[in-house]
């Protein structure tokens, strides 16, 4: 009797040890041992953002000594976004996190959810454009990690010269170059599907040009007002099914990759790639002797006058109210580092900029991509515009799907406008906003 | 749990309590007690959460408020030509992977059944798919499957053909995830119809071949009709499952190009991912009840006809 009883007693306690066991564990991880501080740090895991955060983080300690950093990964895309905003919701996102400005930022609630850094020194350094899409109405939140990016046409200068054409400022100058390169035997315009993100590049490309003809269309689109059925907006799904219909895509357009697009500009199998400048790093990683011969313009508009730049803002850091105390003095002296002359210099070399900065304490080297030069001539001349996911909160889910289809045939511009007009109405309705 | 609080209270009043019970005539042999851990687990996590599920589809939530908007969203999945697309797309999904499991399963099972050699490996080999992941396999079809290095074109490029864009035609996308599907799927038919086979008497079989009955006659009237309950779970359990496939779907297109290999599951996913959670819950709920509207008549008739025999 004595025995069973100790018997069950000793299996209680096992049972509810081993329960407890994983709950002690769920418990987040606090100070390290002897003075130092750990904190975690989250990053996106695309592209080459983790080795960058390392980067950072490894110059951070040697001036921090009694900090540490971890870094925790998650991946990117709407899985990403989806998992941000999970993690916020339930309290468990790391000590400082690294995620998109514009839109997306302020999907997460930034009032709620965020610390406002409003009092930190580096606030002051931030360009307007860049100031406006890490804040909201109450308060600053968050820190650029990253250089600015243009999403425009990257060109094989070397096909440029063999065929002797300009670099196009109207779009039908930019269908003449297609057609003489379609003569030469040579893609005119590369597009990966494969990616599908990539096939968005004509409309979100576009947006500088539509804000260049109309100034308030950002802010019509967010009260309801304006409509991509309507022009000027309509003209980039207009463009892209021309794009189809006149044959200037590479054969294998519907399976390529991102990184299929970037051989093929690279090695002259493709003379146009339109898709976000941040490729220079994959230029540089993979095909560094090309890179020479590969530059960018703006998707030209219908008249050179209206023809601007799309400039994506760099992506921001920002810390959630979760974290507190030690963790929260060492957080934001992380965030503060990022900008600093120490980190600029590890955003300048271990990191490669796709751009010109957004904050003034950064600079780019001398020694930059011809690439970036380019891009450099439309800032200095004031011929950019921020992209539409920086002015305006919403932006429909299936766009990426719906430009697939419209580059593959299966959906004509006019309907497809429609149809992304609908996912927009959702996506406000999701949002709450007024007048939807 | 306040439920789990309740056990020792009845238990001094559990002999009045089971006599009282005893005269209502319950057949139960068990306390009432000994039901309350599993119908709380139950009603916890399956009935509560299917109920909220119909309420929360009637709302437009985020994770941080909810807003009751009526039908709309179930307006919305069927009147948006994306959503549609999917609505339409699962059941030509279902149909014929179901249609094709039922009629490879058989063919295969036949031959399983009767002397060949290395029958048992064979067996191994149809069945094998079955048990590899689901995502492994769609992510190894999709690199065959490509339309210029892909192995299946440039074999059939070997022998002069050209093979079409598998996954990147809008008229092919569907059909080869189907394809893909029923190669996976196949082994569990064959193996339900085996049984099945295995379990009609060899008595009739000798019986009509001593009448004179050819081979088709036979399959006909004899193995047909006796492997009835067998082909009736076949295609309960492929139907269920094609119209709820969601993973071979996902790994090899996303429901691309565009949209024209969306199934519901995929809709509703991506709607998730969205962050539209109303409208995926309602894509839910849609499922939900087309399931239960297919699976339910079909399940009746078979079994009907099952008694009947």
């Amino acid at each position: 009797m004595n025995s069973t009883r100790t018997r069950r007693a000793l299996v209680a306690a096992a049972g509810v040890a081993a329960l407890a066991l994983p709950l002690a564990a769920c418990s987040s991880g606090g100070g390290g041992g002897d003075g130092t501080t750990e904190i975690t740090f989250l990053v996106p895991n695309s592209g080459t953002n983790v080795e960058s955060a390392e980067a950072m983080i490894a110059a951070f300690e040697e001036e921090n000594p009694d900090i540490t950093v971890k870094v925790e990964s998650q991946p990117a895309g709407t899985e990403g976004d989806n998992l941000m905003k999970t993690k916020l919701a339930t309290g468990e996102m790391a000590d400082v996190f690294w995620y998109n400005s514009g839109s997306l930022f302020q999907a997460l609630n930034p009032d709620q959810n965020l610390v406002a850094l409003d009092d930190q020194d580096w606030v002051g350094d931030m360009q307007d454009n860049m100031a406006a899409v890490v804040s909201t109405e109450n308060g600053v939140y968050g820190a650029p990690f990253g250089a600015t990016q243009a999403g425009a046409v990257v060109y094989n200068k070397k096909i440029y010269a063999d065929l002797g054409l300009t670099v196009p400022t109207t779009w039908a100058e930019f269908a003449a170059n297609n057609e003489t390169i379609k003569a030469a035997g040579i893609a005119p315009v590369i597009q990966t599907y494969g990616d599908t993100w990539t096939s968005q590049l004509f409309i979100l490309g576009d947006f500088g040009n539509v804000l260049a003809q109309d100034a308030d269309w950002a802010e019509g689109y967010t009260s309801g007002d304006r409509k991509y059925v309507d022009e000027p907006a309509l003209a980039g799904f207009a463009n892209q099914q021309e794009g189809f219909e006149k044959g200037w895509w590479n054969e294998d357009f519907a399976s390529a990759l991102y990184d299929d697009g970037a051989r093929m500009v690279a090695t002259g199998e493709g003379a146009h790639y339109p898709i976000l400048t941040g490729i220079v790093s994959t230029f540089q990683q993979n095909f560094p002797d090309d890179l020479e011969n590969i530059g960018v313009f703006a998707l030209p508009a219908a008249n050179a006058d209206d023809t601007k730049l799309t400039v994506w803002l760099p992506n921001g850091v920002y810390i959630p109210k979760t974290t507190e105390g030690d963790q929260l003095a060492a957080a934001k002296s992380f965030v503060a580092f990022i900008n600093s002359p120490a980190g600029c210099d590890v955003q300048n070399t271990a990191m490669v900029p796709s751009g010109p900065y957004a904050i003034s304490t950064c600079e780019l080297p001398a020694d930059v991509p011809g690439l970036l030069t380019d891009m450099q001539v439309y800032f200095d001349e004031d011929r950019t515009n921020p992209a539409l996911e920086f002015l305006s909160p919403i932006k429909g889910p299936n766009l990426e799907n719906i430009t697939v289809e419209v580059g593959s045939g299966i959906r004509g511009a006019d309907d497809a406008a429609a149809l992304y007009d609908e996912d927009v109405k959702k996506q406000a309705q999701q949002l709450g906003l007024d007048g939807w | 749990m306040t439920a789990l609080a309740t056990p020792p209270a009845t238990t001094p009043a559990a002999p009045p309590a089971k006599r009282a019970r005893g005269r209502r005539g319950l057949s139960s042999s068990y306390p009432t007690w000994f039901y309350i851990p599993s119908a709380v687990l139950y009603i916890v996590l399956f009935a509560i959460p299917t109920f909220a599920s119909f309420y929360f589809s009637l709302t437009r939530w985020s994770l941080f408020d909810i807003e009751f908007i009526g039908f709309e969203n179930y307006a919305q999945f069927f009147t948006e030509p994306m959503l549609v697309q999917g609505f339409v797309n699962t059941f030509v999904y279902g149909f014929v992977t179901s249609a094709l499991k039922v009629v490879l399963g058989l063919a295969l099972a036949l031959l399983l059944t009767g002397s060949i050699l290395g029958r048992g490996y064979l067996r191994s080999t149809i069945f094998f798919p079955v048990l590899v992941s689901t995502v492994g396999i769609g992510i190894t079809f999709k690199v065959l499957m490509d339309p210029f290095d892909g192995l299946i074109n440039q074999t059939l490029a070997a022998v002069g053909i050209t093979g079409p864009g598998w996954l990147t035609d809008p008229a092919w996308a569907l059909l080869s995830v189907a394809l893909v599907d029923v190669w996976k799927g196949v082994g569990i038919a064959t193996l339900i119809f085996i049984a099945g086979l295995v379990a009609i008497p060899q008595e009739y079989f000798e019986a009509a071949k001593v009448d004179g009955a050819s081979a088709w006659q036979r399959f006909r009237n004899i193995t047909l009709p006796l492997v009835q309950p067998a082909t009736a779970t076949v295609i309960l359990l492929s139907l269920i499952g094609g119209l709820r496939s969601f993973e071979l779907i996902w790994a090899m297109t996303k429901g691309g190009p565009g949209f024209t290999s969306d199934v519901i599951a995929s809709v509703i996913y991506k709607q998730y991912q969205a962050g539209f959670y109303g409208l995926s819950t309602a894509g839910n709920v849609v499922l939900f009840l087309v399931v239960t509207a297919i699976v339910v008549p079909i399940q009746y008739i078979l079994n009907k006809r099952q008694v009947e025999q």
